[in-house]
């Protein structure tokens, strides 16, 4: 063990090398038999090159194999983060949704009702979204709406009850975000002159608002969204934390503190995939809204 | 003005004013502008940027934001119908249905990412109690009306996939398909290039013989007035200089801005070497307007009382108006003693 080379090294830290002299588990410590240790290490494909090694470990993660966790050795990876995922998806989506339609509804009025109450009131709560974190609020949450209303509980998952605080906590940034984009595109589109064509023919303030202004506006919104849904996610972690919501969140804190590699590599790639395919479906919806970036089609 | 009992008689405008507040004050864009405009007739109001035209355009649409802008004083008539006092719901229902507006530039009036069609057929839909086949069907029509070829095609495009001339015979489909009594053109033809230009002159001219439709036309294009216009109304600063029939302004002109335009235009048959004459000076701001003639500082023929009194509206017969003191009885001897010196 002692020859190894230091990248070998790194990368056996990496790829579950359980027998690692460096590992929390040290085996050499329990006395074990020159004939077990070569056993093991041919086990886990440690006697194989490096290279080989890190191949073996690509072709495992590519089909969301990560191998067992170190720390809860009798459970493997993926076991753990399959039971943590439909609280935080839940989680992700209710936060999501919450924060894009407040958010849109919250930038349109405050476009329409330019530099009166309404925008200055939304304008308010949109600054205060960006600048307050969100564990911060979920921590105010806690103090002063969990342990004044019974209806909301402090802590755990199960009924819908559960996820409004730690929702409300994690959409509020995203939220005011996308009410300030809205509101400053609906702004500009607002003055277009297309829209005074739609007024010119006659529509109401309601058709030119929605089907004129608002899908014009909403496009370098839509632009930022992948983005935020990668932020709602990883922002979950340390909220799914406070509230104790048994999400993938838990264990990625877990896994960091408790130098767990596989399960740090498993999240980050599973969060890195989420971010991929979202960035992707942006794309796509993208093309959907505004034609004049629809992918080449060829004609007839 | 005109003639108040006549039946074909679809607009009235008297003594319009429509300010705007801004920051420095108050912007008197228009200041006292009368016309009238009769079933299938061509008007034009011509003048130079800023004199209220198309602030007198949009005002007769009620586009103008309230606030910053302002009716003042004076009406605009429709079929009798007080537009100024008019709710916004009862206005939206004029609006598209009985008078179409085509605005000046087509690459940004169209919205870029609703199909050509939609955007046809929904002006349609929104006035008349029709189903969206009938309003596709109708909406075909009128594309080929304005020259679109191989419309059922044409109508699942976007804006974007369209010419410049094009689009502005998109937004005439637009104006017309609900078939209005009144078109009004803000600059129709200003942002497109002069073969073009002359392409939808051609197509107004069509539409007009075909549907019978009034049309307004605002420009300062004054070969595009003379190839339209019944009427022309001369503005300057917020007022009517001068109107009447189209020849009788080309030709009789009385009011010496009226002159200072048509002289400035370049001839065809001149000198190739001879310099274009301009108006000298700039027009009036209108924030603060004299209170007299508003081409006083300006005018050639410039006396003592233009420039403490606004001049009176002279009639020379055969609705040909002008608002200038020269037509004063007293002021040929003045200008006649000025030749002499």
């Amino acid at each position: 063990m002692a020859t190894r080379d230091i990248m070998g090294h790194h990368y056996n830290y990496l790829c579950s090398d359980a027998t690692s002299t460096r590992q929390p588990l040290d085996v050499d410590d329990v006395g074990m038999s020159e004939q077990a240790r070569e056993n093991m290490m041919a086990h886990y494909n440690l006697d194989q090159p490096v290279i080989m090694q890190y191949f073996t470990y690509l072709t495992n993660a590519v089909t969301f194999n990560f191998g067992p966790s170190m720390v809860t050795r009798s459970r493997e990876v993926n076991d753990m983060l399959i039971s943590g995922f439909p609280a935080s998806l839940q989680l992700g989506f209710v936060t999501l949704i919450f924060a894009v339609i407040s958010g849109i509804i919250l930038g349109v009025l405050a476009a329409l009702r330019h530099n009166r109450m309404i925008d200055y009131a939304t304008m308010f709560i949109a600054i205060i979204g960006i600048s307050i974190p969100n564990f911060i609020q979920a921590m105010l949450f806690i103090q002063y709406i969990s342990t004044q209303f019974d209806f909301f509980p402090t802590a755990q998952w199960g009924t819908w009850r559960h996820m409004i605080l730690p929702a409300l906590a994690l959409s509020s940034g995203p939220m005011a975000i996308i009410a300030r984009m809205t509101r400053s595109n609906m702004l500009e589109v607002l003055t277009e002159d297309y829209i005074r064509t739609a007024k010119a023919k006659g529509l109401s303030a309601w058709q030119i608002v929605v089907k004129h202004a608002l899908r014009n506006a909403l496009l370098p919104v839509i632009t930022i969204l992948g983005v935020l849904v990668a932020s709602i996610f990883t922002g979950s972690f340390v909220v799914e934390r406070i509230f104790a919501i048994p999400g993938v969140g838990q264990y990625f804190v877990d896994s960091i503190t408790n130098r767990d590699y596989p399960m740090i590599m498993a999240t980050t790639i599973i969060y890195s995939t989420i971010f991929i395919v979202m960035m992707f479906i942006v794309d796509v919806v993208y093309g959907i809204i505004d034609p004049r970036i629809q992918l080449h089609k060829k004609e007839e | 003005m005109a003639d108040r009992t006549n039946p074909e008689l679809l607009l009235e405008v008297d003594n319009l004013h429509v300010s705007f507040s801004t920051k420095r004050g108050e912007v008197q864009a228009v200041r006292g502008v009368s016309f009238s405009l009769s079933k299938g007739e061509t008007l034009a109001i011509v003048g130079e940027s800023g004199c209220g035209k198309s602030v007198t355009a949009q005002s007769i649409m009620r586009l103008i934001a309230q606030p910053p802008g302002k009716y003042k004083e004076g009406s605009i008539r429709y079929k009798g119908k007080e537009l100024t006092t008019l709710s916004e719901k009862e206005m939206q229902k004029l609006r598209g249905l009985e008078m179409g507006m085509i605005f000046q530039d087509p690459m940004t009036s169209l919205n870029p990412v609703i199909t050509v069609g939609e955007q046809i057929r929904e002006g349609l839909m929104r006035h008349q109690k029709i189903s969206k086949a009938d309003a596709t069907k109708e909406a075909i029509e009128m594309l080929q009306l304005v020259g679109i070829a191989d419309p059922e095609k044409r109508m699942k495009q976007h804006p974007h996939q369209f010419s410049g001339g094009m689009r502005q015979r998109l937004m005439i489909a637009m104006a017309l398909v609900c078939k209005p009594d009144i078109l009004i053109a803000d600059e129709p033809t200003t942002a497109l290039d002069v073969t073009i230009q002359a392409q939808i002159i051609d197509l107004f001219k069509e539409i007009q013989r075909k549907t019978g439709v009034a049309i307004i036309i605002i420009t300062h294009d004054l070969g595009v007035v003379a190839q339209i216009a019944d009427r022309i109304c001369v503005m300057y600063a917020g007022k009517i200089a001068e109107t009447g029939m189209s020849a009788a302004v080309f030709q009789q002109h009385q009011h010496p801005y009226t002159e200072g335009i048509l002289k400035s235009v370049p001839r065809l048959d001149g000198d190739r070497d001879q310099p274009l004459i301009p108006v000298p000076g700039t027009p009036p701001n209108l924030m603060n307007p004299p209170e007299g003639c508003p081409f006083y500082y300006r005018c050639e023929y410039a006396m003592k009382v233009c420039k403490e009194h606004a001049p009176p509206e002279s009639d020379l017969g055969d609705g040909h108006y002008v608002h200038c003191w020269l037509q004063d009885a007293r002021a040929h001897s003045i200008q006649a003693s000025r030749q002499h010196t």
